[in-house]
């Protein structure tokens, strides 16, 4: 197995809190990942910081052989990682088309000049982002609401809108911030077929949910954070039945047993 | 008859100028929330630059066509100008980026001064003839009704300009990568759009746009000096609130609107007033309209409309 990630020793302090302690964790090429704790475990804070979002305090990724750039999101992007979002964030006075176009921005060229002449370059990349974002709206299956200004899509498109507008920045690792949050058994049916697909098509995918039957059946590997520390990394099987990981979900420890 | 026509004619040749130094302010506006003060000061720039270009050009190659030495004179102003939009943004604004909102405002008005006062010591306090290098001979397509090549420059000039940034902020990518961090920088820069570049080209464009407003206003008047640009750079505010602050359609339809609002009020005003107000006092039209905009209807004539805004 391929390392695609590795995080080595990632910390992050809010003030008196600290969100990430010494987290490590590597994820393999191919693989689903899941990352999953209780409410305010640091989930979305690794997110963010793996991202660019925010600068870690300390420790550090290698993605791909080489190390990431911190604190510079473009860049990040660039390398092949693109994410979604916990509560949707979509450009939400953008067309989905606009959107997912929006999203391939790191993977063309055109610049002012050639923005300005319209010159052959420029039109061939457009009418290319044009058609790439079509066929990814067909891949989430929300073709038929091209047009349509994104706000107005129901919720359950808006979250397929947010992965199509992430596969258009090209990335190796997909970053899925509760893809399945606020959504009925069918829908997230229909995602979990879609994440699988996603990796089928060679996208190695790392996943934050609740929803712990769609995490068991879909990740290859787990690892569960509690209070910003990694307290189990391990096949979904094992982790289920991991005693630290019961008692960060049940509460108590092991001493109140 | 013959002076309404006039007055419309007036009004939309000074409403084009608004129009561009609105497009700056709303521009700005939309991606950063901040009202660049300094915008007018641009245009004062512009101006002045045009002017010191053409005396150097007239003094070197007498013989120089017009047109050309126009030509050379407005790409001088306009990469100049561009070059202090992106300087404004990377030394005073972007520092301030996430500071509370009064931080920038405050910090606009003082490169306004900071502006007008460099202005002043290199070219004086003096007012300068602008030369007019287009005929200002003024042709009648009717009867009683003046129109000079200048001014038709001007609406053309603009014209073309507003639907070249129309069709960039829609159709394009650079445009897309505006829109999108308009709405929102974390996100956009996540999805790899690099938002410091994409807030200083917003900038460029906004004082590329000013520069040729300047140079248009200082030909229509057949003035520069350095304080030029703070009326202009006031009135275009207004037209940018007028229209909805952040929505770039809504800039071009306020600059027009209040254009044709002052030069009417400016033909109209001795007679609503029984002649006890003339002329001179158009300049208070502008800003009884940004009041009343700003207390029944701050959103503008067209809202805040955030899929327009760049």
């Amino acid at each position: 197995m391929i390392t695609l990630l590795e995080a080595r020793n990632i910390g992050k302090r809010f003030g008196g809190l600290q969100a990430l302690s010494d987290v490590s964790l590597t994820i393999r090429k191919g693989e689903v990942y899941g990352l999953i704790g209780p409410n305010g475990a640091g989930k979305t804070t690794f997110f963010n910081v793996l991202t660019g979002a925010y600068t870690p305090d300390g420790g550090d990724f290698v993605f791909n052989g080489s190390e990431l750039p911190s604190g510079k999101p473009h860049k990040v992007v660039g390398r092949g990682i693109a994410r979604t979002f916990q509560n949707i964030r979509l450009f939400r006075d953008l067309t989905a088309l606009e959107n997912v176009m929006a999203g391939h921005h790191i993977r063309t060229r055109a610049g002012i000049w050639g923005v300005l002449t319209q010159n052959r370059f420029t039109r061939e990349e457009e009418r290319l982002t044009t058609e790439r974002a079509y066929e990814l709206l067909r891949y989430v299956g929300i073709e038929r609401f091209a047009d349509v200004v994104s706000k107005n899509l129901s919720y359950g498109d808006q979250r397929r809108l947010e992965i199509a507008r992430a596969l258009a920045t090209e990335p190796q690792l997909l970053a899925l911030d509760e893809p399945a949050a606020g959504m009925n058994a069918t829908e997230t049916g229909q995602l979990k077929q879609l994440i699988q697909q996603i990796r089928n098509d060679g996208i190695t995918v790392m996943l934050i949910e609740h929803d712990v039957k769609l995490v068991m059946g879909l990740c290859d590997r787990v690892a569960v954070l509690d209070f910003g520390k990694k307290i189990a990394e391990d096949v979904p099987a094992v982790v289920q039945k991991d005693d630290a990981v019961i008692a960060a979900y049940l509460g108590g420890g092991k001493h109140a047993h | 008859m013959e002076t309404l026509i006039q007055q419309f004619i007036n009004g939309l040749v000074i409403g084009s100028v608004y129009a561009l130094i609105a497009l700056g302010y709303t521009m700005v506006y939309g991606i950063l929330g901040l009202i660049n003060f300094a915008h007018g000061d641009v245009l004062m720039v512009g101006a002045l630059v045009a002017l010191q270009t053409m005396l150097f050009l007239m003094g070197m190659a007498p013989g120089m066509s017009p047109l050309v030495m126009l030509a050379i004179a407005l790409a001088v102003a306009m990469v100049i100008c561009m070059l202090l939009g992106f300087t404004m943004e990377r030394l005073a604004y972007r520092r301030l980026r996430n500071a509370p909102r009064l931080a920038p405002l405050i910090t606009a008005i003082g490169v306004s001064f900071l502006l007008q006062t460099l202005a002043m010591i290199i070219w004086g306090r003096n007012y300068h003839t602008f030369p007019q290098l287009l005929s200002t001979t003024p042709l009648q397509p009717i009867p009683g009704v003046f129109v000079t090549p200048v001014q038709i420059a001007i609406v053309v000039v603009s014209a073309l300009l507003m639907v070249g940034l129309l069709l960039l902020v829609n159709r394009t990518r650079i445009g897309r990568a505006m829109r999108a961090t308009a709405e929102n920088h974390r996100v956009a820069s996540l999805m790899g759009v690099d938002t410091n570049a994409v807030i200083a080209l917003t900038f460029v464009i906004g004082a590329a746009l000013a520069a040729v407003a300047g140079v248009m206003f200082a030909s229509n008047y057949g003035i520069a000096h350095y304080g030029m640009g703070f009326m202009p750079g006031l009135k275009a505010f207004t037209a940018a609130v007028l229209g909805g602050i952040g929505n770039l359609g809504g800039a071009m339809l306020g600059g027009v609107v209040l254009g044709l609002v002052e030069s009417f009020g400016a033909g109209y005003i001795e007679h609503l007033t029984f002649g006890f107000l003339n002329s001179s006092y158009q300049d208070i039209f502008a800003f009884i309209i940004l009041g009343l905009v700003l207390i029944f209807r701050p959103t503008g004539l067209l809202g805040e409309r955030v899929s327009d805004r760049a």
